[in-house]
Parts: structure tokens; sequence; C-alpha cells
């Protein structure tokens, strides 16, 4: 495919790099991009979500500007933050809008600055080799990320104050692209609470493709909430990918509110015997966004779990995707695995497809999945406005309520808090 | 008060209500019983606004406008009130906030203030006590996991919060026990006064005895077939429905 957004990012030769491994792994990123370029319908992972429109756009590499563009204080949440706070503008680090206390047992530094240590976890995470075609964002992300995060927490360390990272989206003077990476890794033991925040600074149409990769140790828990408010023009690529070491718990709440063009691939490998994964998300769309949630999640040892819980809403003309893939690999037997995904079409002209697929190849396993699409209760809203409230206000209090159920586990009150609030602004609102 | 005129209704095609009349008035109790099928629930469904059931002749003024001309939502703020033979269950949503949220949109639909937590609160411990109802299924999601039972006294509950003018209560005494069913003629019984009226849809005669009406009447195949006082409904326990249709034929010939 002819593909101007790829020619256009990979025309200069990658960031330099200290590192012997890093120039090796940028350029072999580079070459398989260049070779293969952007996937298209015929690939599996990308059936319902097209690239073309994406693909034909010329982006600027990076925002040579990002250090100054203005950002409003209210964007970044409280003027005082709960614990650590880093702050990426069109995804390179501001030093003067974060908050880095010294904590014991936590190392939170920008990428840049670990590149020059090249400690084994940063060379793990960004010398990973992405095989598929389907993976051409990651490859990308590869050769050219050149800022983002790393955060180690000390075996046994547990961390009570939250780690906020913000990836706030700006106007500039033209569209561009920015890659980021955020390697984490708790080590045996750890815990920890991690916030990624998306946000947009003004409307832009900028493309953020952000790669995250948590690696969990022995016994280690994350709870990783991610609010994704990204600007109503912008396109945004995420993947995460998980490790889960024995006895690891990773709890992740999302929500996915913003962006035109999301797509979105959570790919978890219970990978020590007893690790877990709770999974709880929403994407709630408007207008005409389109959002693709993948999740791939990969059971290879024994007794381990996932509970994995999505709901989506589409109004207007949205469109959702959701796939929910489990893999019970031979061997990984007394695995339990469950997938729900129930979602909500608010609109005639709104789409949502879903798709779980699960694939069992050991024995004494508990697997349970289900997918719905369809429409508010006519009965429960016949209801409500029987009571005296508005069609609009039933319709959302149904909506808010279908939607809610997903978030009423998230660990912290204050951070519920934030999250259904943000719920409740993503959702059509009652008519004022 | 409430005044319908020769009203014809059609549910999925089929005539289910065939020219009936009724007239209430404020402060009186009435009672209309029937046979299974006869349009019992038809009736209390049509007035509270139900989508899919067609008028195609006759009227029902409230307080003289037109009823059937408000949506759903206009008729609860105008006072009337239906309990739900089969009350909804809605997961996710919290009994006590969407009791507020009704009230509170009735109320501004109204043009009146709206209440603020406290004044609310307060008004549902008042009733809570009136009703000899614990106040544990607030704190629960809509009728969510609640027993039969219970639902029917959550609508009594909530039609004593919302104060409405018109009260229907479509087979509230169905699948009751007997402390339940003097549990909600209490509560019906506690809400009677000059200003405010009830239509009781019932299919035996067992709660009349605790909720005692002003008139009954008789509703067969679409229309009220027979309207007396309170020895009708006990005429019916005693001779059972075919007697009213006997009547009626005797009537005809």
């Amino acid at each position: 495919m002819d593909a101007p957004l790829i020619d256009g990012l990979t025309a200069d030769p990658p960031p330099a790099s200290a590192a012997a491994w890093l120039g090796e792994a940028r350029e072999a990123a580079l070459a398989a991009l260049r070779r293969d370029g952007l996937p298209d319908a015929r690939e599996e992972a990308w059936k319902y979500t097209s690239l073309r429109a994406l693909g034909q756009r010329r982006l600027l590499r990076g925002d040579a500007g990002a250090a100054t563009r203005p950002i409003d204080p209210h964007l970044l949440g409280d003027a005082v933050p709960a614990g650590p706070r880093m702050v990426f503008v069109n995804g390179r680090f501001r030093s003067e809008l974060s908050h880095l206390p010294d904590i014991d047992g936590l190392h939170l530094v920008p990428l840049d600055a670990a590149l020059a240590d090249a400690a084994e976890m940063v060379r793990a995470g960004l010398g990973r080799h992405y095989e598929a075609r389907a993976e051409a964002f990651a490859r990308l992300n590869t050769a050219t990320a050149a800022d983002g995060v790393v955060l180690r927490v000390a075996d046994g360390a547990r961390i009570a104050a939250p780690v906020e990272l913000v990836w706030i989206g700006a106007p500039a003077e033209a569209d561009l692209a920015w890659n980021a990476r955020m390697l984490v890794e708790l080590g045996a033991g750890a815990a920890l609470t991690l916030i990624e925040r998306h946000a947009a600074a003004a409307p832009h149409a900028h493309l953020g493709n952000l790669v995250g990769q948590f690696t969990l140790g022995a016994g280690a828990r994350l709870d990783l909430l991610q609010l994704q408010d990204a600007a109503a023009g912008s396109s945004l690529i995420r993947r995460s990918e998980a490790r889960l070491a024995a006895d690891a718990v990773l709890t992740l709440h999302t929500l996915e509110a913003g962006a035109q063009l999301l797509r979105h691939d959570l790919v978890v490998e219970l990978a020590g015997d007893r690790s877990r994964l709770v999974s709880r998300g929403v994407f709630a769309l408007r207008g005409r966004q389109h959002a693709d949630t993948h999740l791939d999640v990969r059971h290879v040892a024994r007794d381990t779990a996932c509970d994995l819980v999505w709901r989506g809403v589409a109004d207007a003309r949205a469109r959702g995707v959701f796939h929910g893939a489990i893999t019970i690999a031979p061997g990984a037997d007394g695995s339990d695995a469950m997938l729900s995904n129930k979602n909500l079409l608010l609109s005639a002209q709104a789409e949502i497809d879903t798709q779980p697929v699960l694939e069992i190849h050991a024995d004494e396993v508990k697997a349970a999945h289900g997918a719905t699409v369809g429409q508010l209760d006519e009965h429960a809203l016949f209801y409500l406005r029987s009571r005296g409230l508005q069609a609009e206000a039933a319709r959302s209090l149904l909506t808010q309520a279908f939607c809610a159920a997903v978030f009423a586990d998230v660990g912290s009150a204050p951070l519920r808090e934030q999250v259904m609030a943000r719920l409740a602004a993503a959702l059509p609102a009652e008519a004022a | 008060m409430l005044k319908i005129e020769n009203l014809h209704v059609r549910v999925a095609g089929k005539e289910i209500i065939k020219g009936l009349d009724l007239a209430v008035n404020a402060g009186e109790v009435h009672a209309v019983m029937g046979p299974n099928g006869a349009g019992k629930s038809t009736l209390g469904n049509v007035l509270a606004g139900r989508e899919g059931y067609e008028v195609t002749e006759g009227t029902v003024t409230f307080d003289g406008v037109d009823l059937l001309a408000l949506e759903p939502e206009a008729r609860a703020a105008a006072g009337v009130f239906l309990a739900f033979q089969y009350p909804v269950e809605i997961p996710g949503v919290n009994n006590t906030y969407f009791l507020r949220a009704a009230l509170n949109a009735q109320r501004k639909q109204r043009g009146e203030d709206e209440l603020d937590s406290m004044q609310f609160l307060k008004r549902v411990r008042e009733k809570l006590a009136v009703l000899h109802l614990k106040d544990e299924l607030l704190h629960r999601a809509v009728n969510e996991g609640f027993s039969g039972g219970e639902k029917k006294r959550n609508e009594i509950f909530q039609m004593a919060l919302l104060e409405p003018k018109l009260a229907i209560l479509d087979e509230t005494d169905s699948g009751l026990d007997i402390d339940a069913l003097k549990m909600v003629a209490h509560g019906v019984n506690a809400m009677r006064d000059a200003g405010r009226a009830f239509v009781v849809i019932t299919h035996y005669q067992r709660l009349l005895d605790y909720i005692v009406p002003d008139f009954v009447h008789v509703l067969a195949d679409g229309r009220i077939v027979e309207s007396g006082d309170k020895s009708l409904a006990l005429k019916l326990e005693e001779h059972g429905y075919a007697w009213v249709a006997d009547r009626k034929l005797a009537g005809a010939a």
C-alpha cells in the first residue's frame, strides 16, 4: 500500500543512540516497517479498522516545539498531585510540569535519561522484535520513540502514592506524529498504582503512538488506570503489553472516551503460575469516533486466571470494535478465564462489532465468555419515565448504570470518583 | 378528576378495551375487578402512557387536560402514578438516587423548587416510618434482586414519596402474603384524603377487605359491565365472574 504516512515518518534515519543494541533494534524495526508498510483489512487484526485514511496523511515527525507549548494547569488535575506525576506534551517530557519527589523503592525517570545507563529492562523492552505485519505501529514506535518513561519498583516496595503519567496533545504549527514508550517493572512482591491519562490542550489532529511494557515480578501487584480523553480529532494507537510472573496480579481499569481513531491492543501473558489479570473497561463513543479494542490474553502457566469485563456504548455514527482473545496454552492446566462484553447502541447509525475468541489447549480449564449488542431496555425506560424522569434523563441514567458497574471496584475512592466523573462526561448527557 | 369516555384501545392490532367509561372524583377509591384478559392491566398502562397501546377512539381527561396527549413523565408530573404489576429491575441505578431524581424531575416540571438531599432524606424517613419499611431497600439498585413482595412494597413506597393525585394500583395484591397485603393496604389508607383518588385494579376481593372502596366496577371483555358499591365485590366473590356474564346476557336479551 502506498503510504505517505510511513514514508514521511521513516524518511530520516532513526534517532542516534549511544548503545549499539538500540541502534540495531531501531534499524531492524525500520526495515520491517518499510518492507511491510501498514496492515490492511486482509490482516485479521485490522479487519474492522481501516488505516487507509491515516496512511495517506503527511505528518511531522515529532514536535520540535513540544518543550514550550503552553499548558493550562487545570489539565493536569489537582495542583498538588497525590503522588509523583510525569507530564508529556506531544510525546516529550516536560520536567517543569512534572512532580518527581524521592520515594524509597521507586525509580522514575524519562526514557532519554534511562537510555544512557542502558539498564537491562530498557534493553528487554525497547529491544523487543515485532514479528507480525499487524504490529506496524509497535515497529514504528521501536524505530522512532525518543522519549517516554522508565519506572521501576524495587523488590518488596509498596508504593502508597499513585504515580501519574499524563499524555497531553497540544496543537502545533502542523499535525504531527509522536511516539513514546513506557517501560514499567515491578520487582518481586512490589505494589504500585499507576494512572495513565490522555488529555487534549486544545483541538488538534495529531497521531499519538504509545507502547507500554509492564513486567510484574513474582507476587507483584499493579493497579493500572487508563483514562483516555484525547482530542476529538486525533488518532491514538496504544499497545499495553504485560508479562506476569508467579502470583502476580494486574488489575486494569480502562476508560476510552476521546480520539477520533483509537486502537488499543492489550496483550497480557500470564507467564507464572497463579498469576491473574483483571481487566475492566468501557468505551463510550460519540459523533464519528472509531474505537478498536483488542484484548489478547495468553495463559501459559498453571492455575492462571483472567477476568475481563468490558462495556461499549456507541451513539450517533460512532463505531466500536471489541476483540477479546483468550488463549490457554498446552500445560496451562487449571486456568480460569472469563470474558464478558456487553454493548449498547444509542442510535440506529451506530455500530459495534464484538468478537470473543477462546482457544483452549489445556486440561481442567474453566472458561466462559459472552458478548451482546443491544439497545436500552424499553421496559426500564418506561418505568423511569412513569416516575417523572424526562426521556433523555432516563436514557442517560440507564446508560450510566450500564457502564458504572465496571468501575465499582476501582481500589481507591478518590480515583473511583475521578473515573465516574469522566465516565459521566463521556456519555450522552441528559438534555439541559 | 379522571374522566374516561368511550375508550377503545388496541394492543398489537387486537382490540382489548372496547368502549370503556369511568369517572373518578377526588377523594374516591374505585376498584376495578374482572377476569383475566378483561383489559384491566391495559387500562393501567394506557393511563400511564406505555408505548404500544393504541387508542382508536374515546377520550381521557385528567383535571380537564387531555391525558393521552401527554408524555409519560408529564403524566407523572401532573399527578398520575401507576404501581406496576411487574416492577422492572434496573441494575446499577440506586433506589434512593432514582427516587430523588424522579421527585425532583416532577417538581421541576411543575415549576416547584427541587429538594436538596437533606430535605429529601427527611421526607424518605417520614414515609419509611409510616410504612414500617426498613431503609435497607434504599441502598440497593432499583428492584434488583427484590422478592415479589419487596417489589410491590417498593411501588407503594414510591407512591408515598411522590404523593400523586391519582394512584393506579395494577394488581398490586398479586403474589402477596397476608402481611405484605396489609402493609400495602396500610400504605394506601394512610394516603387517602379528600384531594386524592385511587383506582385499585385487582382480580380478587381479598385486598378490598383492607382497602375499602367507594365504588366497584366489573370489567369484562373491554368494558365496564357492572358498577356498584363495595357489596358488589362480595357478590362477585360469592358467585364468580360467570355470574356477571350471565347477568349481562340476561340484560341484553
